[in-house]
């Protein structure tokens, strides 16, 4: 936990350009657009990966409910594309035209209420933002008013995630069930399954990702970051300090929604579906575990951290499926006992001495040892 | 329908409610014990529960093909064994994983729901990837008929007895002997403990394993109402945690008091709902009452 480095310094600004040559350069020329899309759907996640390095590595609230807000996002641009792939001529041969095929399938007869504002592109979008922002904000009030906090908030959020997914499976009619929204087509005309708007959609998402990664690391070497970081060490010494606490975690809590919201509504795009099984309980924790291995202090970490857990998941659950739990099981384990600082914390303590004999000869020595100082005094909890 | 038919199906209704309440229940005072009094975030306690359960199963399965006479007294032993299996697995986690994570409640939380991703492949890849079930003794099947009307199945009061009996018996342990008053000690204060002589290393040993063997416990009963699958522990993992909050972390009468109230309030509206939305309604009720009183139903005063 260095919090100079928090700071956009010089090794830290290599380490952005570093992966956004990766995303937008590397991997659109040595992938095919089958494998570049898959890397597109692990980089949605990356976004939930971000916003938990900046809610509970650096804020330390263990949110184990991500997947909701990722969900919500996702929901919400699946709603809309869903809207505009049923229009009356391709759903004549339902029973009522101009409704979406699940809803048919359920006797369902009219549009219901909530799906309506969802034909706009503008609601839709807002809704992207605005939706989990506000249902955060709810919680976060809600909890950290009445000082919830660590071990209970874990445990409420996930029980949040159990809700939701439930509930959308349960509300099949309203929501396509278990199955989730699918067979989606286009964005005003525009379609998303053609190689180029794969292609387009990859550096949208790349380029948002890449905003977020940059937000995140200003927002944690502002102020407000200092205080996450004063309030994840000693919660009580800065409420004593008069600073009302529940705010800024509540800040922090909304900030991480919308982000995993973005990362939702971009899953949906490029993918072409949404469905329950990333609103709920095991995906939210997943999700935790690629910033575990990332390293929970680190942004770009974070997103280094979700690509390779998710390449391994794809290479194990293809090769050897018996044996992909087993390791994920103890990659959970081992991570927390023995690399608590995840990738990030490897390449902290042995690569990073050297990169930065590379950029300058001595500019940055200086701060790497006070660095390495902190790091060995202040293990963090 | 005739009143006394309403009356029956009240009673029927009711007792499937108490069945529910029985696995909550068992499940929840394990994780009270590790979660309410040590603080320990176990979310590998429905694999636990599964470990009992296959217990239970290993012992029926050798008693058909060795000693199918036995088929009448083997489930009793297999029930005390439940317990001590999953224990003993408990004592081996305690030392390898949950000790050097005392401190960090919320890496304990990620380390336990790895341990029980792996567990539950083992299951999967060693025991049966599908769910089995016990070969029940005579004694526990077939309904039991006060009246006509109004059949209670015989495994269900089996259960009910054996949940009266280990309630009772962590009741004691708890509250009235040395040993519970070295755990709690030891969890209210862990340097004082120590230094009136108390081994608080082999305590939170003990403890652990005590909770898991009470899950094992929780998996033998869970076996004469359904078959065991390698997930079946992981789905009441969070009904078990908000029990355990919404009863008041380190209570046991507030622990009894919630499972019963979850459990019944869960049975009464899957009478008028489907049992998505009443799951859903009860989750958001419990959710609801958490953000109002934080500290659930029932609390100890501590001072810390």
């Amino acid at each position: 936990m260095n919090l100079l480095s928090k700071k956009l310094s010089k090794t830290d600004l290599i380490g952005v350009v570093v992966l956004s040559a990766i995303i937008l350069v590397l991997f659109p020329a040595v992938f095919s657009i089958f494998r570049l899309n898959l890397i597109g759907k692990y980089l949605t996640y990356a976004f939930v990966g971000v916003s938990l390095v900046l809610l509970w590595g650096n804020g330390g609230i263990l949110s184990l409910g991500q997947g909701v807000f990722f969900g919500l996002g996702g929901y919400c641009m699946a709603m809309f594309l869903k809207l505009e792939a049923s229009d009356p001529i391709s759903t004549k041969i339902q029973t009522t035209p101009g409704i979406p095929d699940f809803m048919d399938w359920n006797q369902i007869t009219k549009l219901p209420l909530f799906w309506m504002p969802f034909k706009s592109l503008t609601f839709t979008l807002l809704a992207i933002l605005i939706i989990p922002a506000f249902f955060a904000f709810i919680i976060g009030v809600a909890m950290f008013k009445r000082r919830v906090g660590g071990v209970y908030f874990a445990i409420i959020t996930q029980a949040v995630a159990l809700i939701l997914s439930v509930l959308i499976v349960g509300q099949q009619g309203l929501t396509g069930g278990i199955n989730g929204i699918t067979d989606l087509k286009t964005v005003h005309g525009w379609d998303i399954r053609s190689d180029s708007a794969k292609y387009i959609l990859y550096y949208v998402n790349g380029a948002l990702l890449i905003g977020c990664v940059l937000f995140t690391r200003w927002v944690l070497s502002t102020k407000f970051g200092m205080l996450l970081l004063a309030l994840r060490e000693k919660e009580d010494r800065v409420r004593f300090s008069g600073y009302d606490v529940a705010n800024f975690k509540t800040l922090a809590f909304c900030m991480s929604a919308v982000m995993c919201a973005i990362g939702g509504a971009m899953f949906t795009l490029q993918v072409g579906f949404m469905s329950p099984s990333f609103v709920g309980i095991t995906p939210s924790i997943e999700m935790v575990i690629y910033t575990a291995v990332g390293g929970r202090l680190s942004v770009i970490g974070a997103v280094f951290g979700t690509l390779l857990v998710n390449f391994a998941k794809t290479f194990f659950s293809e090769q050897y499926p018996d044996l992909w739990l087993f390791l994920m099981g103890g990659t959970f384990i081992g991570v927390v006992m023995l690399f608590p600082d995840g990738l990030a914390g490897l390449y902290e303590r042995y690569g990073k001495p050297f990169v930065t004999r590379l950029a300058s000869k001595k500019k940055d020595e200086p701060s790497v040892a006070v660095a390495a100082a902190l790091e060995s005094g202040g293990k963090h909890g | 329908m005739s009143l006394n038919e309403i009356g029956s199906m009240v009673a029927m209704q009711g007792f499937s409610g108490l069945s529910l309440f029985t696995v909550l229940l068992l499940m929840a005072l394990g994780l009270a014990i590790i979660f309410g009094q040590m603080g320990v975030i176990n979310m590998a306690h429905g694999e636990f529960m599964a470990i009992g359960a296959y217990v239970v199963y290993l012992f029926s399965q050798l008693t058909q093909n060795f000693a199918p006479g036995l088929r009448e007294v083997y489930f009793v032993p297999a029930v005390v064994a439940a317990f001590f299996v999953a224990a003993a697995v408990g004592y081996a986690v305690e030392i390898l994983l949950i000790r050097r994570l005392y401190k960090r409640p919320l890496d304990t939380l990620l380390a336990t729901w790895g341990l029980s991703l792996a567990m539950q492949q083992f299951f999967r890849t060693f025991i049966n990837p599908k769910e089995v079930s016990a070969e029940l003794p005579e004694w526990l099947l077939g309904a039991f008929n006060p009246t006509p009307s109004i059949q209670v199945p015989r495994n269900g009061i089996f259960v009910m007895g054996l949940t009266i009996l280990v309630t009772i018996g962590v009741y004691t342990l708890m509250l009235k002997s040395r040993w519970g008053i070295r755990i709690r000690a030891t969890t209210q204060n862990r340097i004082m403990s120590s230094a009136v002589g108390i081994n608080t290393d082999r305590v939170d040993r003990f403890t652990f394993a005590l909770g898991c063997g009470i899950a094992g416990l929780a998996g033998a009963a869970f076996t004469t109402i359904g078959s065991t699958g390698p997930t079946s522990g992981s789905l009441y993992i969070v009904d078990t945690f908000l029990v355990v909050v919404f009863g008041g972390a380190a209570n046991l009468i507030g622990t009894i008091a919630s499972a019963f109230s979850i459990a019944q309030a869960q049975s009464l509206l899957e009478f008028f709902l489907t049992s998505a939305m009443a799951k859903v309604l009860t989750l958001l009720t419990i959710i609801i009452i958490l953000m109002l009183r934080p500290q659930g139903l029932f609390t100890t005063k501590v001072r810390t």
